[in-house]
């Protein structure tokens, strides 16, 4: 049973972390709850389809269709995070002003609200699918007590998710947005990273150098903090050059984009009346 | 900006250093346990490794001291390519399996 619960935390805490992080940076979106909620949702269903197509999905492709498949998901999570990193760039101070003076939920049409969720949704799917596969092998190897053992998984696994999810909402308002957009920004740039990571194993992609460093003696990636590190800031302790390529390549492009968002002024003010800021 | 970036990655894709003659090695699992579960490989080189899972239940060939991490379903094989890696002994297990699925990687 606590082979199942340890697999099934690991996997749960991945994508609960994201899911985190996102819900975080939604603060004050009328009707997020349900945007959330429906991406876990979508993402359990698509797990489960992911699952049942694993054996097509191995030999698509000439046997690399896993490896694209996962490059495929993370680089459309780090396009749609990057959207909304841009959206908030060029909103995201008016929302913060705004949330001080009225204290709570006062914007309703967050444009890129949809592919937050289409965001999470992922997370869980990818994740999920493993669980999927996990519990498929246990349940034909006879091993007992996997109810138990998911149960404790998903419960510990989304408990260090919603603690993550309070230590965030105790940052103060003025910060508030600063540092979740930021965190949207790492954890783009690691999503990023991972998919070059597939990528190369697919021999898609050259390495550019392997293990240009280990760290490991200080931090290793099969360790819980190892594993925190690399789901929210793309912690690997030995990348290969590649890897760091498109974690470098995803931080300036949106840097960029977020000062270039910045300069143009917001398409209209928010709340209607005059919400004049200063550029930059 | 980062719309270019889907352009910025299909320009790269093809800049491939293919290792399509990388030398095989093979990983047989059977009662969850990797065989042999210490394998040989020769150090800085690619090298291409094949699973083959005579087991009835999914594995995945995983490690945290080297990047690999592969779904080999059941009674099926499948391939993927790992190093070149520096000389030494590397952990690897089966994610599945964790308390027999263990092997070591030993780069020489």
């Amino acid at each position: 049973m606590w082979a199942v619960a340890l697999l099934v935390f690991r996997e749960v805490l991945e994508a609960a972390l994201i899911v985190s992080v996102v819900a975080a940076a939604t603060r004050g979106v009328m009707r997020r709850g349900w945007f959330v909620g429906g991406g876990i949702v979508l993402g359990i269903f698509g797990a489960v389809l992911v699952a049942l197509s694993a054996g097509l999905l191995a030999a698509a492709f000439s046997g690399v269709g896993q490896e694209l498949f996962n490059a495929g998901v993370l680089l459309a999570a780090v396009l749609m995070i990057g959207w909304h990193v841009l959206w908030m760039s060029s909103h995201g101070r008016e929302l913060s002003r705004q949330m001080r003076e009225l204290g709570s939920a006062v914007h309703s049409g967050a444009s890129s609200l949809g592919l937050l969720l289409a965001v999470v949704a992922l997370a869980v799917l990818r994740e999920g699918s493993e669980v999927v596969l996990f519990l498929y092998g246990m349940r034909a190897g006879g091993a007992e007590h996997l109810w138990a053992g998911l149960s404790i998984g998903v419960v510990a696994g989304a408990a260090l998710g919603f603690a993550l999810y309070a230590g965030l909402l105790r940052i103060p308002m003025r910060h508030f947005f600063g540092i979740t957009n930021a965190m949207l920004v790492l954890l783009a740039a690691g999503l990023a990273s991972t998919a070059a990571r597939y990528l190369i194993q697919a021999d898609w992609l050259p390495a550019w150098g392997n293990q240009l460093w280990d760290s490991s003696w200080l931090l290793g990636n099969g360790s819980l903090l190892g594993q925190t590190a690399h789901v929210l800031v793309g912690y690997d302790a030995q990348p290969a050059g590649m890897q760091m390529v498109f974690y470098a390549l995803t931080l300036l492009a949106l840097w960029i984009g977020a000062r270039f968002a910045r300069r143009q002024p917001a398409t209209r003010p928010v709340d209607g009346t005059a919400a004049a800021h200063p550029a930059c | 900006m980062h719309r270019l970036l889907p352009f910025v990655f299909a320009t790269l894709l093809p800049l491939l250093a293919s290792a399509a003659d990388a030398p095989s090695y093979t990983l047989t699992l059977k009662d969850h346990r990797y065989q042999p579960s210490e394998l040989r490989i020769p150090a800085d080189t690619r090298v291409r490794l094949e699973l083959v899972n005579h087991d009835a239940s999914p594995e995945e060939f995983e490690s945290d001291d080297f990047p690999a991490e592969k779904i080999v379903m059941p009674n099926s094989r499948t391939s993927l390519f790992i190093g070149p890696l520096k000389a030494g002994r590397y952990r690897f297990y089966g994610d599945f399996h964790q308390p027999t699925a263990q092997g070591t990687l030993v780069v020489e």
